[in-house]
């Protein structure tokens, strides 16, 4: 294995979230643990069929998506692959919005429409799960130029940079290798994070890429500043990130993250694991994001902790959580069905015209409940 | 459900276009009496060639509204591969004319994310035979963004470019993609046929505020005819009666357009008077105009430049016994290009394309003399 191989740091040493507040941390700690206890409600309703079709769960990454979306301001632009649950709550995305669209409810994030592969958010800057290996790339590629362009031609908008996340699995498909071309050659700024979980659906890293030890060195070979994170850490994920997203904003150059990270779930819900282990399973687990930021807020000062939590807290948080995410299944269980008469042929077309279709007659349907 | 900050001006939305799209600027659509002249007058004729017509549509747009940029192999410094985009670097600056890598995927990718986030790209794909390794992104992307974001997030974006054979340029360069991509719900597709029309269409192409896929013609760039210099507006969804007549009605649409014109000529010194619709757009098909002519003649042909199986022409066959079954006399019958790769030979390719002759004959098969 070669993931998170990066030592603890000293704790004497400042880190840049250290001169964050308590209140952040906590919220880190709030975010991560809503969408473990989600994607546990998650696998419980796609066992029950509640859910169908192709479902990933996020368990064992929460550090990425909290963390690196913690590096960016709101309005910076995000696209995603199709494991896209975790960055939609971490944006923002209401939990009950998520889980009706997994139930093919009106009320869902994309009116059921999209499904668990592609939870789009407009009000939180959130372009969409792509179901499509590294189809995101492009696009988050033309989300930052449109940044640049925005600030620069149009002056219509001050910098900003586009997040693109995309799995190990991703970095193989010449899509990627476009885009990261295109991103140097124009000076965009977008910032490719590589969620580095070791495994393209069942296929080891090493199995399936080229140098699969130093993929920063594919970046530098575009000219893009790479780097590598230990993504199991969330305050050394926004440690790393905050500096390489400010440098993009402010040169508009693109970025390349090596982030290693873990998955505790296979591949999809249908997955049964074969390719790994149980030990190795567990060793990750024995460093968890979520069990390592507790600890950290839990202890005291003198132990380089904050001391901003005691158990009790933690266990209300735990708590308060279980009952948002049960809130939201009984939401999305209660919630009307698309009616396929009114809403199976809206949002074709933004400008419907007679004779588009030898079937449909295009309406624009129902406003999207995030509107 | 928890409601967020962010608050559209729902004010702003007209009837027509989309929420997601916000404030979309549409121009008048012109009915096709209001549009101007398609002849100049005597004297006064503004004869420019193909390529300059869509060259004028998409600069007029452009000093019009910011957010419009092109893209694609060549367009900028080179100038256009085949001189479409000639002088537009020197009047919009290399930050909206941009000449990309050879990388159909990345860059058509590139410029539908731009779209989604605000912009108005217009993508030029040398010929649209490369744009079938942008497959993905034009698509499975652009055409499906606003149903499967639940109506948050529209494509307003135009790809054009040469489709069809160019001259002997073998099997893999000479695609008429018109067959494969009309297949796919959520985009809209424009083949003018000739000069007034492709700057009148490019214009609501760009002003649309859904994908476009507008098939342009390599053998036609050149051609010339009186364009006006005004601004003007072709709706999409209305055939255009290029000649009248009763004996069968004409359906074509691009470049075999011509073809059809010719063989008009033909079959008139015979006699035979036809009623020639030029479609103009593929999606909307104007069915309605077909139906009316079809009430007169009672016979149809359908002239398409792509592969029979599963093309346009027998959509449009199929719409046609749909809607107007009780008016056929006989068979509709289709003349598309033969059923092989395309060759390079001059005399094969000739035979492989739909072409004049062709059409004469497909015409005399079911009028009567």
């Amino acid at each position: 294995m070669t993931q998170a191989t990066s030592k603890p740091r000293n704790a004497d040493t400042a880190r840049l979230s250290d001169a964050l507040p308590n209140e952040t941390l906590l919220k880190w700690l709030y975010d991560m643990q809503l969408i473990r206890e989600f994607e546990a409600r998650t696998m419980q309703m796609y066992q029950q069929a509640k859910i169908g079709g192709f479902c990933h769960i996020y368990s064992g990454q929460e550090a990425s998506a909290v963390g690196c979306t913690a590096a960016v301001n709101h309005d910076d632009p995000i696209v995603l692959a199709y494991r896209d649950h975790g960055h939609a709550l971490a944006r923002g995305m209401h939990p009950a919005a998520c889980m009706a669209e997994m139930f093919g409810k009106l009320a869902g994030c994309a009116k059921g429409k999209g499904g668990s592969m592609h939870m789009f958010d407009k009000p939180n800057w959130l372009f969409g799960g792509h179901g499509i290996v590294s189809a995101q790339t492009p696009l988050g590629t033309g989300l930052a130029f449109a940044c640049r362009y925005q600030w620069e031609v149009m002056e219509t908008a001050k910098k900003r940079v586009c997040l693109t996340f995309l799995g190990d699995g991703a970095i193989d498909q010449g899509a990627f290798h476009e885009a990261q071309n295109l991103a140097s050659v124009f000076g965009i700024p977008v910032i490719y994070i590589i969620e580095n979980n070791g495994y393209s659906m069942g296929t080891a890293i090493h199995r399936h890429t080229a140098n699969c030890d130093r993929l920063t060195m594919r970046g530098e070979s575009y000219g893009i500043k790479s780097i590598e994170v230990d993504g199991l850490d969330i305050r050394n994920v926004y440690d790393q990130m905050k500096p390489l997203v400010d440098e993009c904003r402010d040169l508009q150059r693109p970025g390349f993250v090596d982030l290693k990270t873990y998955r505790y779930q296979g591949h999809s819900m249908s997955d049964p694991q074969k390719y790994r282990t149980k030990d190795e399973v567990e060793s990750f687990k024995e460093r968890d994001s979520i069990a390592n930021l507790a600890a950290h807020l839990m202890a005291q000062e003198d132990d380089g902790g904050r001391g901003c939590l005691t158990e009790d807290d933690w266990n209300t948080m735990q708590k308060d959580i279980r009952q948002i995410v049960m809130d939201a299944v009984a939401f999305a269980e209660q919630a009307a069905d698309p009616d396929p008469e009114k809403e199976l042929s809206t949002d074709t077309y933004a400008l419907p015209m007679k004779n588009l279709s030898p079937s449909e007659n295009y309406s624009h349907g129902t406003k999207n409940p995030l509107l | 459900m928890m409601t967020t900050a962010y608050t559209p001006d729902m004010s702003l939305i007209t009837d027509d276009v989309h929420p997601a799209l916000g404030h979309w600027e549409l121009p008048h659509f012109a009915e096709e009496h209001e549009l101007p002249p398609r002849d100049g007058a005597p004297g006064q004729e503004r004869v420019i060639q193909f390529r300059e017509a869509l060259r004028e549509a998409m600069s007029e747009e452009m000093r019009r509204d910011q957010r419009i940029f092109l893209c694609g192999e060549e367009v900028a410094q080179y100038n256009g591969a085949y001189k479409v985009s000639q002088g537009m670097l020197e009047e919009f600056g290399e930050k909206r004319i941009i000449d990309t890598p050879i990388s159909e995927n990345g860059f058509a990718g590139m410029a539908i994310g731009a779209a989604m986030m605000g912009l108005k790209p217009i993508v030029e794909f040398m010929s649209w035979s490369f744009s079938l390794v942008a497959a993905d992104p034009i698509l499975n992307n652009a055409p499906k963004m606003l149903y499967m974001s639940g109506g948050q997030w529209g494509c307003p974006i135009v790809f054009r470019g040469n489709d069809g054979a160019g001259g002997q340029l073998g099997s893999t360069h000479s695609w008429c993609v018109e067959g494969l991509y009309a297949n796919i719900p959520g985009l809209k597709m424009v083949i003018p046929s000739n000069p007034y029309d492709a700057k009148g269409l490019l214009k609501t192409a760009i002003r649309d505020p859904d994908p476009v896929f507008f098939l342009e013609s390599e053998r036609m760039l050149g051609d010339r005819a009186h364009v006006p210099a005004e601004e003007y507006y072709i709706p999409f969804g209305r055939a255009r009666r290029v000649r009248e007549g009763d004996a069968c009605t004409l359906v074509s649409w691009g470049r075999p357009v011509n073809f059809c014109i010719e063989a008009c000529e033909k079959l008139a010194e015979n006699g035979i008077e036809c009623d020639l619709l030029d479609m103009r757009t593929i999606r909307p098909l104007d069915i309605d105009s077909i139906v009316a002519s079809l009430k007169k003649t009672g016979r149809v042909v359908v002239v398409d430049q792509s592969w029979p199986f599963g093309s346009v022409a027998s959509e449009t066959i199929t719409q046609i016994c749909e809607h107007g079954f009780d008016w056929l006399d006989s068979a509709p019958v289709r003349v598309n290009t033969r059923d092989v790769p395309t060759p390079y030979a001059r005399g094969l390719e000739h035979a492989y394309l739909p072409n004049a002759e062709r059409v004469v004959e497909a015409v005399l098969r079911i009028v009567e003399v």
